[in-house]
């Protein structure tokens, strides 16, 4: 993977004798959106301060844009923009003051005019003038976006962006991130706990669990990896209970590709290596059965994000 | 080249904002609105008090505008013995949530993950306040030379410019000692009413408790009945150091000093030292020589207390 934005080479951290991240080495290449999964306290905002320079790894090292982070904090804050997963504003100041304090910070010359148009992109146009005493969580939320935005930023590191955010939102916070991410090509990494929502924007999740990164790669690859030949699984419903079924399960073992079949009522469902769901129907149909439900099941991270608990409790 | 230089001229650099920031958020603030109509209180009362009684003064010697600020009938002490403890109020107030705030408002990861040096961040607020404190003390002096021009006729002479200027800046110092005292334990507790009682218990000890410890080691230690001279003064001179641990005590004396031209030692003088002296007020570089250990003592200390504050903040973790 050349042009790598993100370089994690062996990083370690230990807060006394307790191993926060343990020799995490981690590769995300530029304009990728990547999502880092794991349950509370599993060392995900603490790699992420790695990254930013805000806390000085015990061991390894933490490149962005291929400046080392312990060494040159200032120039890697230049080109990445943070939302920490606490996010706070001076609540004696309005919306837009906060952001043209950070806009100032930044040295942007044009600060006034740019916030504008990022509050409109975030649908706060019309709460400039707020006190961000006065903004719910998931207004806060969204300036946070904005404030990461404003500076135009390479990389955006965003910490747990979608928490306390109605539905709706988040998936108006996750479209947009992701247009973004595609548009100016900008590099994104997501912590998160909530599968689903990493799932629907992330080009690849790295899961995350007590310090170490067991595993990385697009959802498919890690489902295949994971989960080994039974990857498919086709879950059949008729009218008739399976006792009347006939000779029918004998056929569908004759199948390619079928693995194991269980039946429970009037379900069956098959296990198998390639995707037999329309062969299976067509055999109900042919012997004369009233299917009422065809459920293929794809592997989301839910079950991938289980199967990695077990395997590592065990 | 030339366009660079222009537009690092335009846009002031990070630690510039923070400073003005700072500076908004104190002037904009309940806080300090409080603190400036104290000060006002103070500094009308000790000034109505000594221009009632200017005149009654005047003849006997020069100096009218020291004069505005020490002359008291004992009614009200004079306007920088109220300082002398009104300072440390004015510092702790401006200082004891500096850093706790930011943490416990979880703007401090923000701000900190903007291109900015984390020391930076602890300087503008030190520097911010003590903006603020330096103009309005100046301020407030000048009005105190305007009116007195007006009101007496009296035009002030330089040494007596000189002398209020450097009372102005003995007073930054003095509220700048305490400014970061606070700072520090802002950095060192979490909790922001704990800094800010700790801070005050401080105080408190050294304007209430500090004397009267100082006093009974005194008495524990001088031994009864009759003394010779040199002992005395050697006691003496022990009282005095131990005084002056406490930075009011050190304010006090150089204030004194400064105000009045015809303060020519802060320790006990023996008659041989008197009995050549002329009995004319000092030279403003003079007074300034008595008064330089008082004001190296309050800037040390301030810079102790800065480089304590430094060294905790670098070391903190900044996650909430």
């Amino acid at each position: 993977m050349e042009n790598a934005v993100i370089e994690l080479e062996g990083l370690t951290k230990y807060y006394g004798s307790v191993k926060a991240v343990d020799n995490l080495s981690l590769r995300i290449s530029k304009g990728e959106v990547f999502g880092l999964l794991g349950p509370n306290g599993a060392g995900k905002t603490t790699t992420i301060l790695m990254m930013l320079g805000l806390c000085e790894p015990s061991a390894g090292q933490a490149r962005v844009c291929g400046i080392d982070a312990a060494r040159d904090p200032i120039a890697v804050k230049r080109k990445v923009a943070y939302m920490p997963d606490t996010l706070g504003f001076y609540d004696d100041m309005t919306a837009l003051e906060n952001l043209l304090y950070v806009g100032r910070l930044n040295g942007l010359a044009d600060g006034e005019a740019r916030a504008r148009q990022t509050m409109e992109l975030v649908g706060l146009q019309n709460e400039l003038h707020k006190k961000t005493s006065a903004y719910s969580r998931g207004m806060k939320q969204r300036l946070g976006l904005a404030d990461v935005l404003l500076r135009e930023p390479e990389v955006i590191i965003l910490d747990e962006p979608t928490l306390g955010i109605d539905p709706a939102g988040i998936r108006h916070f996750l479209t947009l991130i992701r247009q973004l991410s595609r548009q100016k090509g900008i590099t994104v990494l997501l912590s998160s706990h909530h599968l689903h929502q990493v799932q629907q924007v992330c080009d690849r999740v790295g899961i995350f669990v007590g310090g170490k990164l067991l595993a990385a790669g697009n959802i498919e690859s890690l489902a295949r990896e994971l989960f080994g030949g039974d990857s498919f699984v086709t879950t059949i419903t008729a009218r008739e209970p399976a006792e009347q079924w006939g000779g029918l399960l004998q056929d569908l073992e004759r199948l390619e590709g079928l693995r194991q079949v269980e039946t429970e009522g009037s379900t069956a469902t098959l296990s198998c290596t390639r995707d037999i769901t329309p062969e299976v129907v067509r055999l109900f149909v042919e012997k004369g059965l009233g299917v009422t439900g065809v459920y293929r099941k794809q592997y989301g991270l839910d079950e991938i994000y289980h199967r990695y608990f077990e395997n590592n409790l065990n | 080249m030339k366009s660079i230089s222009l537009k690092t001229r335009m846009t002031p650099g990070p630690f510039e904002v923070m400073v003005r920031k700072e500076v908004a958020d104190h002037i904009r603030s309940r806080r300090f609105l409080v603190l400036l109509l104290m000060v006002l209180l103070v500094f009308a009362g000790t000034l109505y008090i000594s221009f009632s009684h200017i005149r009654e003064a005047k003849g006997d010697s020069d100096f009218v505008f020291l004069k505005l600020l020490t002359l008291s009938d004992g009614t009200l002490p004079t306007f920088h013995v109220f300082l002398s403890f009104l300072g440390p109020l004015l510092g702790i107030a401006l200082g004891f949530d500096a850093i706790n705030s930011e943490y416990n408002n979880r703007t401090l990861v923000r701000l900190l993950a903007q291109p900015v040096y984390r020391d930076n961040l602890l300087l503008a607020k030190f520097c911010g306040a003590l903006l603020v404190v330096g103009v309005l003390f100046l301020s407030l002096v000048l009005l105190m030379v305007g009116g007195g021009m007006i009101l007496t006729g009296v035009k002030p002479e330089p040494a007596e410019i000189l002398r209020i200027l450097a009372f102005v800046v003995l007073n930054v110092v003095y509220v700048g000692f305490w400014l970061s005292l606070s700072i520090t334990l802002s950095v060192g507790f979490r909790n922001v009413a704990t800094s800010a009682l700790v801070a005050i218990g401080i105080w408190l000890f050294f304007t209430v408790f500090y004397k009267i410890l100082v006093n009974a080691v005194m008495n524990a230690v001088v031994p009864e009945g009759y003394l010779m001279p040199e002992e005395m003064l050697s006691y003496n001179r022990l009282l005095m150091s131990l005084l002056r641990v406490d930075p009011g005590q050190l304010y006090t004396d150089a204030a004194t000093t400064l105000l009045m031209p015809s303060v020519r030692s802060l320790g006990a003088l023996s008659m041989e030292q008197m009995a050549w002296a002329v009995p004319s007020p000092l030279s403003f570089m003079n007074s300034l020589m008595i008064v330089w250990p008082q004001v190296t003592g309050l800037v040390a200390g301030t810079t102790l207390c800065f480089a304590l504050a430094y060294y905790l903040f670098m070391r903190k973790e900044v996650r909430a």
